[in-house]
């Protein structure tokens, strides 16, 4: 053995620990700084809009640059409603893990733009896919509130019928695709969704989510080649919120950025801040047109940050500077949204707290509607005969046999 | 002696092992700094060091590619699946990697690595937080298969895997890790005061394919292994039938003398496992005792398993085997 003077294994460090100074200084770009790209660009076109940051909403809140959409006050009015009603929803939800219930949860807390202003780019007929982290999108796709909550408490209208963790949701109707714990497997699956659709001729495009952490896992390298390959009408989004659970992003990226890696794949790429709402919504409806006109798939990096712990398990003080989300790197994006409205005189805080009332009000009362069908410390359950439907479209006569022996044991 | 929780238990096997060995290496998604998410690895990192003792990227896949590639130049690493539910990604480096190596290499390269993992249900995991897949491992040659149960098992059979030179899958039942479990939701006791909770802090080892004994009768041979050998004590305890209870620990390679010996001298026996019924490692002992036991039995072996379904989120308690399951089953192997 052949022995030199040099350090051991490398392991990165995170960039802030507990007791640290947070450091932010990924926002630095301004609206101006990026043109709107060309709808056929080629890849190279695409390479400073993979390293720099599509912003639309300056640091006075006004809408500049190219890539703003020029949405109408209506449109921007239905977004801030659906952040907040995210927003509102998710503490609502908090609250009824910490008295038990339901068991489990994970809010969306900082991240709500990305999931609504992303599906309110699409068409209704487009597939989403995605993970626990864009459950905003179907409010977009007018999901009942009160089915929703019922899916997290697992109760007796839990549409997936008790089988799944809260906040795994199912909305076939939204085209919002049954979401898995397994991170990432959604996003290479898309490119086969998606490739449906072409196969069919279809004017459907699919969007995907990823997080940074899950980006280390085989699907997102699977989902960029073969989407580039086979050309998919498919928006590949990594969601790029620095933490998977307690590991920095970069153990996923060594520091460098996530849009760069669709480069090499041949798929034109850009990072967005994922706090604007309008540059999520420009840059996602411009993917959409690319895809619908066959010019293949988009690959996005969406800035952000986790501002909340990962879960209800989770306890971020451990592991980051306790206050990080306070310097809300890139901004609260429903405080964004809203100062943008006041400023152009479309919005007060006045009629914002009485949407915010409002929407208090609806959560409240879907709350009371849900826990009718029971809730995880009281009951009632879903049929445990639940565990026995659809394991396959039919029973097969070894699971009608255990089937009967576990209503022996229930019904005694 | 201090007692120990089994989180603790297998904190203090890493901790004396990576003591003992400089080639011992701890990786897995958030054990570095964070020291796990069940906190297995806690205070590792700051006292061994960052090269020893590190988060890797979200990869299970990675992961095991890696393990394996240090394992084959010389290095004993330790490396977590942070739930079971998560280990097939890294399926394909386990099964036909690490597992063939020895073999197809003619012996010239072998792959000393641990996959702990945390297994099973209870914890109102829906189905990709509480799987129990020890039989889609034990059915792989080339890999050694351990299931520990206690504190103190839990440190001696790591301690094992460790130092043995083929890669183990080691599952620690999460159900357990901070108190035995009895089949009981609403009466969930800590470790505390439990003679298995008595764990040395220095070095042990329990020998990889040797079960435990951990009650003694004459009447049933009960045979479980995580987090059911409580359940399965809560049972025979009900059943007021005088069983030998079997901890298996080690699946692969296991105790067959123990099993053997034990229903020569009851001469029924009944198998516990949460996983699914189908393709179980309970079928495999079920074949195997017939072959060897065929005319000492009095009455057909019983399975209680989980269910051949998915594992329920809501309704686990429907799914997971209860006391009363198993002790009907008991019962019934008394009636022949």
């Amino acid at each position: 053995m052949v022995k030199k003077e040099t350090k051991s294994i490398h392991v990165p460090d995170a960039p802030h620990r507990p007791g640290d100074e947070p450091k932010f200084e990924q926002w630095s770009w301004k609206p101006e700084d990026l043109n709107l790209l060309k709808i056929d660009c080629s890849v190279e076109d695409a390479e400073n809009h993979a390293t720099g940051l599509v912003r639309v909403l300056d640091d006075n809140h006004e809408a500049k640059g190219e890539w703003n959409p020029d949405l109408t006050s209506d449109e921007l009015i239905l977004g801030l409603e659906h952040m907040l009603r995210m927003r509102i929803f998710d503490e609502r939800m908090m609250k009824m893990q910490r008295t038990g219930k339901l068991s489990f949860y994970m809010r969306s807390f900082g991240e709500e733009a990305i999931a609504i202003a992303q599906t309110m780019a699409l068409k209704s007929q487009d597939w989403l896919f995605p993970t626990y982290r864009q459950p905003g999108a179907q409010f977009v796709r007018g999901r009942d509130m009160v089915s929703m909550i019922c899916h997290c408490i697992g109760n007796e209208e839990d549409n997936v019928k008790g089988r799944q963790m809260p906040v795994h949701y199912t909305y076939r109707e939204g085209r919002y695709i049954s979401v898995s714990s397994p991170v990432g497997t959604q996003f290479s699956q898309a490119v086969g969704v998606a490739l449906a659709s072409k196969y069919k001729q279809l004017d459907e495009v699919t969007i995907t989510w990823i997080g940074d952490g899950a980006s280390a896992e085989g699907d997102y390298h699977y989902a960029l080649n073969f989407a580039s390959i086979f050309k998919a009408p498919v928006i590949l989004n990594v969601v790029n919120n620095q933490w998977a659970i307690s590991t920095h992003s970069n153990f996923a990226s060594n520091n460098q950025n996530f849009a760069i890696r669709g480069i090499p794949y041949g798929i034109p790429s850009i990072r967005v801040d994922g706090n604007d709402f309008l540059a999520l919504y420009s840059v996602t409806k411009w993917a959409r047109e690319r895809a619908a006109k066959d010019l293949g798939p988009t690959h996005i990096e969406v800035l952000t940050y986790r501002a909340g712990a990962h879960s209800s398990s989770d306890d971020p003080s451990r592991y980051r500077p306790k206050d990080s989300n306070n310097h809300w790197p890139g901004g609260d994006p429903i405080e964004r949204l809203k100062l943008h409205l006041i400023q152009k005189k479309d919005w007060s805080e006045k009629k914002h707290q009485e949407l915010e009332k409002r929407i208090d009000a609806e959560v409240m009362d879907a709350y009371k509607e849900a826990v009718k069908f029971g809730d995880l410390a009281n009951g009632p359950y879903p049929s445990s005969d639940a565990i026995f439907t659809e394991v396959y479209e039919n029973p097969p006569w070894h699971l009608l046999e255990q089937w009967d022996e576990m209503k022996r044991w229930r019904d005694e | 002696m201090p007692n120990m929780n089994m989180v603790q238990s297998v904190n203090s096997a890493l901790d004396n092992m990576l003591d003992r060995d400089a080639d011992i290496v701890i990786f897995g998604e958030d054990v570095g700094y964070f020291g796990g998410v069940f906190r297995t690895s806690d205070g590792l990192q700051e006292k061994h060091g960052k090269h020893r003792v590190f988060d890797s990227p979200l990869s299970e896949g990675g992961i095991a590619a890696t393990a394996f590639g240090m394992g084959i130049n010389g290095l004993r690493p330790v490396v977590e699946i942070q739930f079971a539910d998560y280990i097939f990604p890294a399926y394909d480096q386990i099964v036909n990697e690490m597992a063939k190596v020895r073999h197809r290499s003619g012996g010239e390269f072998w792959c000393p690595v641990t996959i702990r993992t945390p297994a099973g249900g209870g914890i109102r995991g829906g189905h990709h937080h509480s799987q129990s897949p020890e039989a889609q491992f034990t059915h792989t040659p080339g890999l050694k298969v351990v299931y520990c149960s206690t504190p103190f098992n839990s440190k001696g059979l790591l301690i094992s895997a460790i130092e043995d030179n083929d890669p183990v899958i080691f599952f620690e039942p999460k159900r357990c890790y901070r108190g035995p479990f009895y089949g009981d939701p609403h009466n969930v006791p800590t470790w505390k005061e439990h003679p298995e909770a008595e764990v040395p802090e220095s070095y042990y080892k329990i020998p990889l394919g040797e079960a435990r004994l951990a009650m003694e009768g004459d009447d049933c041979t009960v045979i479980a292994w995580g987090a059911m050998v409580h359940v399965a004590e809560q049972a025979i305890k009900n059943s007021g039938i005088s069983c030998d209870l079997l901890d298996l620990q080690t699946l692969v390679p296991w105790d067959r003398d123990a099993v053997v010996k034990s229903i020569e001298k009851t001469g029924r026996c009944v198998i516990v496992h949460e996983a699914p019924k189908t393709s179980g490692f309970g079928a495999e002992m079920v074949a195997s005792i017939q072959e060897r036991c065929f005319y000492h039995l009095e009455s057909p072996i019983e399975r209680v398993t989980g269910w051949d379904t998915p594992f329920p989120h809501t309704t686990e308690w429907d799914y997971m085997p209860s006391p009363s399951r198993i002790a009907e089953a008991i019962q019934k192997t008394q009636e022949e």
